[in-house]
């Protein structure tokens, strides 16, 4: 029994240096980032998702062709990821970003698209201490609950949506009433809010405003609770849906001004409502019409990091063939970017390092500048980033074409009121 | 008020014709075999996809497509039936019950595999029809139209055609029936492809006008036993009664209340015939 006994001691002694020799190989500097993420693949996000990973996957595609992350070194550190299909549902979600850090042991993570599903991995990051960038999510609320680690890339909900009701009153003035209709999920909410409060604060009525499910395919009871005399309808949520709603208004005939939604508009895949997509507006969080440019940056003196507007739209066309980038697609490729730059002003990859150099990021990039709140209330929440309205109008031989109304400065083309249905 | 009241019941009520004939399949399989079939919503989802197919690869309009999906689902029907149920339709409810989910499940996981769950949208539109202030879409108007023809056609069958006959007879006593001839086998078979055909048909018919995924069928599958509850389970024509009332519903509640409590006034509705008439309002006393 004692022979057995020391036996044992013997086998645990040399396994155990085994095991630290490996930890010593472990503990070797990496010359590579992981950069972790789900998308959703399948489910109601798979239009805005795989945009959004295909911004992303050419940002990857591009540091790496350019031989890596350059650190104040000279040493440069290829990116590579790991992604799973979130099938567009919380649940899997929380299980998947879990499995990224502790199976697949990702650096960084980069959000899935829509608030509802980044707000459940949020949790897993801050709970994990790891850095999240989240690139498809606008919601406020998942940076009012005290993550430190979760950076925004996107315009924020609270400033969504309300430069329409800007338009709305350059179209006419007179206008009073809004009726919003919005799906019933994180973000939309939260942008229908915020819509509801600027409207009133402008002196507008809001006769109607009710949520959806975000099953929703019947929009008939909804469109029939719309007021007589409303100047115009907003909300929406998501693409599915939205464009949903958006063919359904049309077939009802709606009468009234204007109509701005949300998400699905700034999409090209929207021109295939036809008729139904004329004059509908959309908040746009990047469009390849934007005019952000290293000159105009170095006149407000900030810096520019990464490709100009037209070398993005080169980029991403010689890989993804004739599809134009919509904002999903910038959004993908600026998260890239945003922890590139701060990976590269850290000079790391450790994790305090890299929030603390994100705390100080300032940039222009072509999608726009990028700039996070630091207050421990609002940590993370973007703040130097704007959003771009387009609207949808007619080209010279009818077909349907997207042209940016707002803000002033970057419009394309003047807002024209809806022709009666 | 009384435009929008107007607009919304008419909405509501053509809705209601098409949830009828899903839900007269439902009733159909329950009346005459006694089974209680779960791959019905599932059976759905493939007559939205039929259409989709058939109208944006092949460019078939979806209302002849219809047609194709009749003869494809009548053999789907015959094919499920000998595969899954012949075998255990004398076992009891539980078995057959077990039996249809069991095809649900396969169904729906093939389904994902094949489509994934990203919606679809059949591009198809008629157009809308003024009628002063109230404005009816073409597609909706048009399936409540081939819902009544299909309810007809379904009439027609079983009271004027021997197979019609035959399949009421094995309803009301199947031993009976087999005392007097009647291959019950076969008309089980054919009832089961007829509850199928009617679920194929409403789910192409919902295609027209709602967008959908592989898993869209279960909204409609649970709207069918609420339906048949409220009609009278194993009575076809009590299914489009009751389609329309829950189409009704679904058109009048969201004026005087938020939306979201449209299945509560729905599922309150069916918890109160179920114990006042559990029979259904046009099931027998």
């Amino acid at each position: 029994m004692k022979r057995l006994g020391f036996s044992l001691l013997i086998a645990l002694a040399g396994a155990s240096l085994i095991f630290s020799a490996c930890g010593k190989e472990a503990a070797k500097p990496k010359d590579f980032v992981l950069i972790g993420f789900t998308a959703s693949k399948t489910g109601k996000l798979n239009v805005e998702a795989t945009r959004q990973i295909n911004g992303l996957n050419l940002w990857v595609e591009q540091v790496n062709k350019a031989g890596g992350i350059k650190m104040p070194d000279g040493k440069q550190i290829k990116v590579e990821t790991k992604y799973y299909d979130d099938e567009s549902n919380k649940d899997r979600v929380q299980e998947l970003y879990t499995r990224l850090i502790s199976s697949d042991k990702a650096d960084f993570l980069v959000s899935p698209y829509s608030s509802g599903l980044t707000d459940a991995a949020a949790v897993i990051a801050q709970q994990n201490r790891k850095i999240m960038i989240t690139a498809g999510a606008a919601s406020d609320s998942t940076h009012t609950k005290g993550y430190a680690l979760v950076f925004q890339s996107y315009t924020p909900a609270s400033r969504y949506l309300t430069g329409a009701v800007d338009i709305l009153l350059k179209l006419d003035p007179k206008a009073k009433k809004i009726a919003i209709i919005h799906e019933n999920d994180k973000f939309s909410t939260d942008v229908a809010k915020a819509l509801k409060k600027y409207a009133e604060g402008k002196g507008m009525q809001v006769p109607l405003f009710e949520g959806y499910d975000s099953g929703t395919t019947d929009f008939a009871p909804f469109i029939n609770k719309i007021p007589q005399g409303v100047d115009a309808v907003m909300g929406g949520g998501h693409f599915a849906d939205t464009t949903t709603f958006a063919r359904q208004l049309y077939e009802k005939k709606v009468p009234t001004k204007m109509i701005a939604l949300l998400v699905a508009p700034p999409e090209p895949k929207f021109a295939e409502l036809g008729e139904a997509c004329i004059s509908v507006i959309g908040a746009s969080q990047w469009e390849p019409l934007a005019k952000y440019s290293p000159e105009a940056a170095k006149a407000e003196n900030v810096e520019w990091f990464g490709p100009t507007v037209p070398e993005f739209l080169k980029l991403y066309e010689d890989k993804y063939g004739k599809e134009e980038p919509s904002y999903h697609s910038g959004g993908g490729y600026a998260a890239g970017l945003i922890l590139q730059k701060a990976i590269e002003s850290a000079g790391s990859i450790d994790t305090e390092k890299v929030k603390a150099a994100l705390d100080k990021e300032d940039m222009y990039t072509f999608f726009g500048r990028i700039k996070f709140n630091t207050t421990p209330k609002l940590q993370g929440l973007q703040e130097g980033h704007e959003m771009i309205y387009i609207q949808w109008q007619k080209d010279k031989q009818g077909k349907p074409v997207k042209a940016a109304v707002w803000p002033t400065a970057a419009a394309t083309a003047s807002p024209f009121v809806c022709p009666a249905r | 008020m009384f435009t929008q009241i107007s607009a919304s019941v008419i909405d509501g009520l053509l809705i209601g014709f098409v949830y009828g004939i899903a839900a007269m399949g439902l009733s159909l399989i329950w009346g005459v075999m006694r089974v209680i079939n779960l791959a019905h919503g599932a059976t759905m989802a493939l007559g939205m996809f039929c259409i989709y197919y058939l109208f944006t690869d092949v460019g078939v309009n979806p209302y002849l497509g219809l047609l194709l999906v009749v003869v494809l689902a009548l053999i789907f029907g015959f094919i499920i039936y000998m595969a899954s149920l012949h075998r255990v339709i004398q076992a009891g409810y539980l078995y057959t019950l077990l039996a249809t989910f069991a095809v649900n499940m396969i169904v729906i996981g093939i389904g994902t595999m094949v489509f994934s769950t990203s919606p679809r949208n059949v591009d198809f539109s008629l157009g809308s029809i003024d009628l002063g202030p109230i404005i009816l879409q073409g597609t909706r108007l048009l399936a409540a139209g081939a819902s009544v023809v299909i309810t007809a056609a379904l009439y027609l069958f079983l009271y004027f055609t021997r197979p019609g006959k035959a399949i009421r007879a094995v309803s009301d006593n199947r031993a009976a029936a087999e005392l007097m001839g009647i291959p019950s086998s076969q008309v089980l078979a054919l009832s089961f492809g007829l509850g199928t055909m009617l679920a194929a048909v409403a789910g192409g018919l919902t295609s027209t006008f709602f967008p959908f995924t592989i898993l869209s069928g279960s909204t409609y599958q649970l709207k069918s036993f609420v339906i048949c509850v409220l009609g009278g389970l194993g009575h076809p024509l009590g299914a489009l009664f009751g389609g329309l009332i829950l189409g009704g519903l679904e058109g009048i509640v969201p004026i005087f209340m938020p939306v979201s409590w449209v299945p509560v006034v729905e599922f309150g509705l069916f918890v109160l015939v179920l114990v006042v008439r559990p029979t259904g309002l046009m099931g027998a006393k």
